[in-house]
Parts: C-alpha cells; structure tokens; sequence
C-alpha cells in the first residue's frame, strides 16, 4: 500500500511525531510504501536542524532525516506554517524540503492512504 | 526529480477530501492554518467537503469581533469558499445545538447533519484531513 503522512504537531512537546514516525518505521518493515510525509501546523519543527535533544533521549529531528534518507521518503516543510515559525531553508536538516500546501493534497490523492497525526 | 516520480500519477484522478475542523476558531491556529489547507484542495479540482463540529462550528459563526485578541478575523474567508467551488460545507446537528446555534447563526449556508449521518458521509471519503 502506498502511503501519505501528516504530521501536525511540533517534536517533543507532543506525541504525534513519534507516532508517525513510529508507523511510518512499521509499515516500511512490512513492506508498504510511504510516498511521503507532510509536515504542517507546529510539525514544521520536526525539521529544525539546531534541535538538540539530551543524548539519552530520542533525536526526532536525525530519525525523521535517517528514514527519509534510506527509504527515499519525501520530507516536506509547509512553506506557508515554515515562515510563520521561522522554519526556512537555512534551518532544515538533511532530507526536509520546503514546498506549498498542494504536495500535502497531492500526496492525498497518489496515496492509498494519508494518515494523520495530531490533536 | 526523484524515483518515486511514477507514484505522482494524479491526472484526472479525483477524490473525495473532507476537512474536519473540530477547533474554535482563535486560541489555536488550527482553524486558520486548515482553511489555507482547503483553499489550496480547490486548486487540484477534487471534491472537496467541509465540515463543522465540536468547538469547530464557531469557526463560522456571525458577527465575529477580534479586535481585543490582536488577532485577524478570518471568519470572512470561509464566504470565499463558494468561489473556489468549494460549496459542501457540513455542520454536525449535536455540536450546534449544545452550544446554543441555530442554521442561521452562520455566515456560509450550511447543510446541518447528525453525528449519526456525518459519521455515513465520513464512511464514503477517500481523504480525511483534520484540524
């Protein structure tokens, strides 16, 4: 099955990036495809390469980079919710592309599935 | 251009995408940020269907005044959607009526359904995008 994602809530503070990351780790392994993940609202902030979490805890921001990097995901910053919160260019960590709101209803469409996560 | 490139065959595909806002309209972007969302879909030529429930039916409720929040009055926006073609816009009966709304409290024409009749609509989509 091929597979979108969303993820609408920034690393951390809340839960919803590790569970896409969780499930987009889970569906790979059995061997369904994620096309994509589209990161809108505070989700922008999964792709801040200054992100520095303490060393015993989990670096979302390298994990999201690591599965993008190895199963040829595309790791889209919403370009509109990035400016607002700073996230541009300068800022993102390996594998995040910044691009307009239209590759989050592309994926809707290419996709069997888009699966959101957040509140 | 990479290899996933074949994948992106989305010509004359079309879909049935729902956007469920379940948020008041200020105190989170959530309501701003998914209306942006919904104006791109008009964009791809979809069919597009909104909808309203919970805290989400104030979104677009009359006479909105934010000027003491400091914060934009987005509520003219959702009478743009028509233009967009962006006409299907849903408000679940159970959220209205527990606070206090009627049909006409609204600035866009609404088809108001129960939560029993929103949950069939639901069933139908192919894209559910939540906010």
């Amino acid at each position: 099955m091929k597979l979108g994602i969303m993820v609408n809530e920034g690393p951390f503070t809340h839960q919803a990036s590790d569970s896409a990351y969780l499930f987009a780790s889970a569906a790979i392994e059995k061997g369904h495809q994620v096309l994509r993940v589209f990161f809108y609202y505070d989700g922008v902030n999964n792709a801040n390469r200054l992100s520095e979490p303490q060393s015993d805890d989990r670096n979302l921001v390298r994990l999201w980079s690591e599965l993008g990097k190895e199963h040829g995901i595309e790791l889209i910053v919403c370009v509109a919710a990035g400016l607002r919160r700073g996230m541009k260019e300068e800022l993102l960590a390996d594998g995040f592309t910044i691009s307009g709101l239209g590759q989050l209803i592309e994926a809707g469409i290419a996709a069997d599935r888009l699966v959101v996560f957040g509140d | 251009m990479n290899e996933l490139e074949p994948d992106y065959d989305t010509e004359g595909v079309v879909k049935k995408f729902m956007f469920v806002n379940r948020k008041a309209p200020y105190g989170t972007i959530y309501a701003l940020e998914i209306l942006e969302t919904v104006l791109i879909s008009a964009a791809f030529d979809q069919d597009v269907s909104v909808v309203f429930m919970d805290d989400g039916v104030f979104q677009i409720k009359k006479g909105q005044d934010t000027k003491a929040i400091n914060v934009k009055n987005f509520s003219p926006t959702y009478r743009a959607l028509e233009g967009y073609d962006v006409e299907k816009l849903f408000v679940e009966r159970e959220s209205m009526e527990a606070r206090g709304l009627a049909v006409d409290d609204f600035v866009v024409p609404v088809e108001v359904l129960s939560a029993e009749e929103l949950g069939g609509l639901m069933d139908q989509q192919d894209v559910i995008i939540t906010g």
